[in-house]
């Protein structure tokens, strides 16, 4: 291996590309052979690292640097002064006070990082860079010391529940499975990330993929499976490739294949797509879909430890679980257990979304306040407005009004205060959103995505959504709120899987937590937020307006008229109330009514 | 004995010796595979393009499993197209929190441009409107994909920039 004095690790995750990554990494290059240091540094491109918001970013090791908002014109500046003459540059470095999940720089005292501490630290197309940071350490370990029933024993003290969302004790799935009598046996891990909001997986499948490699190995070890399969949605096109160059370097390196590290244990792994079907996360479901069919769920029992792909017995994770299980091989389930609450052991990943300060990616222990995740970790709600609600779990959770933000979160009081953990999508809503609103874009998503199998769902959330629609459309009838209630009970109920049977949360919480909103929009005709098209009305004001003509240029049906430097006027009939004009106003001078 | 198999429209890709390699490439590679069907009705996607009809009874046939399956399958999931698309793709996130973020707007932004609604290809064959679920990159939210290329805190009076380079990027 040849040797550098020194790393740069460019974050090339979306947001980074877009503000100029790649052209950053060219100007690395070059610069770095002009100065003919090119031997000496070595520039590598990983995933996140954390500061998008402020991007392109990049660390600088051994130091540890994390500098942002470098363009191609800083490169000289930044080499000579960085590398050249081994001074920090102020001006690029990080603002400690904007970090939002980085390990290294300064991260927020309430994180914990199990599953993301490689993420933004390693080449993950490099498996020597997880081999050093004990990559696995913990598979030899299970393959030479421990027996399966003792890798089983070891997963279930430490208290590990599915990270999918459903929060079954890994241990006691694995234990299932290995009990479950047949001779072939799979792994299967559930990549199929569908939550609107949630990139928590993908962030850990391209930052640090042979975590999820070993994770999976070592459940196949302990449940006797010699074939495993990793299911990726379609839309992680990166995710896939990097999956296949890890899984090529295992190989390589008889970590996967025939008899790996010399221990007579027989695994390998293959890398499934999806094609854009959100059910496919429901893990029969996710199992047709491998077997080529239709990705629909069938009901259970059969579980597929008993009876999964191609009806032998199947253990489904997630995986964020995967990611956990080397750490809790190699530092002992005591030291997994010591975070967390007394049911919900360890850490969870969140991918924090919507009107916050700090968006991004983040793991905290479990137990932590949602007070904290918002305000200490997540920096408050965007331009000093009010905290809504918290919508957690992706559209079969819920939303959670302020007067939970001190619920500690865990399985239990999240399922106590009408939602579910989820697979740890979390979007902050803030003052200016309709909660009416946010139901029906979930059971919009809900709607499309119920595979039709089942008639409680198929035909419930789409009646739900017609609901919906109309109240948003201020045509809500006395009775709506009732019948809402009641057809959410029925496909709770009633549905096959968990997406029916989780459909109806966004409404019930909603409902439960908003229902003056509900009644504002069916017996007032009004929309609280002013969001809802139909119950609301744009007008300029007159004080405001500086005729400047923009927004009757931007306006899609000409309904806004007036001469330059006049007053604008709206006309009420043609405006579609797409709220363009507001947006493009410079002056302020829109507003609803 | 009734002959049920469609004949092969001559614009198909199977019509064209050069892709029908490709196709017969892709069912070598994969037929023996376990749950071949997805695998080849992926590469098949991304490779062609799309999945004509006639494409997914020669798939049938070498994969010796119905039609009907390998209709069901094309038909389910939302990534599979049975029809060919325009030569750029722009995708529309609605995601939570791009939907929050003024997703709408900049819908109703484009089709008042393009004159074609999301799920469309424009008349000329250049530029196909998409609604995509969440792409993973929230905080630039309301974001837009075209082609591979993430588009991040579009407001709609810049869509027309979007088009543009587009449009530059063809000369």
């Amino acid at each position: 291996m040849k040797y550098y004095r020194s790393h740069v690790l460019v974050c090339v995750d979306p947001e980074c590309l877009q503000k100029g990554a790649h052209e950053l990494v060219d100007a690395l290059q070059d610069e770095l052979v002009a100065t003919g240091l090119i031997d000496e540094v070595q520039v590598l491109e990983t995933s996140r690292i954390g500061g998008c918001s402020l991007g392109p970013e990049m660390m600088v090791y051994p130091e540890g640097v994390h500098y942002v908002g470098v363009t191609p014109d800083d490169v000289p500046y930044l080499v000579e002064e960085h590398f050249l003459k081994g001074r920090v540059v102020n001006k690029f470095q990080m603002p400690t006070t904007k970090i939002v999940d980085e390990e290294l720089g300064a991260p927020t005292q309430k994180e914990v990082r199990i599953v993301l501490r490689n993420c933004g630290k390693i080449d993950p197309e490099n498996i020597e860079d997880y081999i050093a940071e004990d990559g696995y350490q913990a598979l030899a370990k299970v393959l030479t010391e421990m027996t399966p029933e003792e890798v089983i024993d070891t997963v279930l003290k430490s208290g590990l529940r599915g990270r999918g969302g459903a929060g079954f004790p890994t241990g006691k799935k694995w234990q299932f499975t290995r009990q479950a009598p047949g001779e072939i046996k799979y792994v299967v891990c559930n990549a199929d990330e569908g939550d609107p909001g949630a990139f928590m997986n993908r962030r850990v499948l391209e930052g640090d993929p042979h975590s999820v490699i070993e994770g999976m190995i070592i459940a196949a070890y302990a449940i006797g499976a010699h074939q495993g399969y990793i299911y990726c949605r379609a839309e992680y096109p990166v995710a896939v490739s990097t999956l296949n160059i890890a899984i090529q370097q295992a190989r390589n390196l008889g970590l996967l294949g025939k008899d790996i590290l010399g221990s007579g244990f027989d695994f390998d792994l293959e890398v499934r797509m999806g094609a854009g079907a959100f059910v496919c996360g429901e893990e029969t479901a996710l199992i047709a879909s491998i077997e080529g069919r239709r990705g629909e769920p069938r009901p259970r029992p059969p579980f597929p430890a008993v009876q999964g792909l191609w009806n032998k017995p199947t253990n489904v994770n997630n995986v964020e679980t995967y990611a956990n299980i080397p750490q809790i091989i190699l530092k002992g389930p005591e030291w997994y257990a010591s975070y967390g609450t007394e049911k919900s052991k360890g850490t969870k990943t969140f991918a924090l979304a919507g009107d916050l300060n700090h968006t991004g990616l983040i793991e905290v222990p479990l137990g932590i306040s949602l007070r904290e995740i918002i305000y200490d970790v997540g920096g408050g709600i965007k331009d000093g407005k009010a905290f809504k609600a918290v919508q957690i779990g992706g559209p079969m959770g819920g939303c959670v009004p302020a007067e939970y933000l001190d619920l500690p979160l865990d399985y239990e009081s999240l399922a106590q205060a009408g939602t579910i953990m989820g697979s740890g999508g979390m979007i902050v809503l803030d003052e200016d959103t309709c909660m009416v609103d946010v139901a029906r874009y979930f059971m919009d998503f809900t709607q499309d995505e119920s595979c039709g199998k089942c008639t409680p769902c198929r035909v419930g959330t789409r009646r739900i959504l017609e609901i919906l629609t109309r109240i948003c459309d201020g045509k809500g009838q006395d009775g709506d709120i009732e019948l809402l209630e009641n057809l959410c009970q029925e496909i709770r109920t009633n549905s096959l899987c968990g997406l029916g049977q989780g459909a109806p949360n966004p409404v019930v919480s909603t409902l439960r937590y908003f229902r003056d909103e509900y009644e504002a929009h069916i017996y007032e005709k009004r929309c609280p937020a002013k969001v809802c098209r139909a119950l609301i009305r744009y007008e300029i004001l007159p004080d405001a307006c500086t005729g400047c003509t923009v927004c009757a240029r931007n306006c899609p049906v000409n309904a806004i008229s007036g001469e330059r430097r006049q007053t604008h006027v709206i006309d009420p009939d043609t405006c579609i109330r797409c709220g363009i004009c507001m947006q493009v106003c410079n002056f302020n001078a829109v507003v609803i009514e | 004995m009734l002959n049920t198999k469609p004949s092969i429209p001559a614009n198909d890709p199977l019509a064209n010796p050069e892709q029908k390699k490709l196709i017969d490439e892709i069912l070598e590679k994969n037929k023996n595979l376990p749950g071949a069907t997805m695998v080849v009705l992926n590469e098949l996607q991304s490779r062609i393009g799309f999945i004509s009809e006639a494409m997914q009874q020669y798939v049938a046939d070498k994969l010796h499993v119905p039609v009907s399956s390998v209709h069901g399958v094309v038909s389910f999931y939302s990534f599979f197209t049975t029809t060919p698309r325009g030569k750029h793709t722009i995708k529309f996130c609605m995601g939570t929190a791009c939907y929050v973020g003024g997703m709408p707007q900049l819908i109703d932004k484009a089709k008042s441009l393009l004159g074609v609604e999301p799920g469309q290809t424009t008349p000329d064959g250049e530029i196909t409107l998409e609604v995509c679920r969440c792409v993973g990159a929230c905080s630039q939210a309301p974001v837009v994909v075209v082609d591979d290329k993430i588009v991040g805190r579009l407001r709609p009076n810049k869509f027309p920039q979007v088009l543009r380079t587009i449009q530059d990027n063809k000369q």
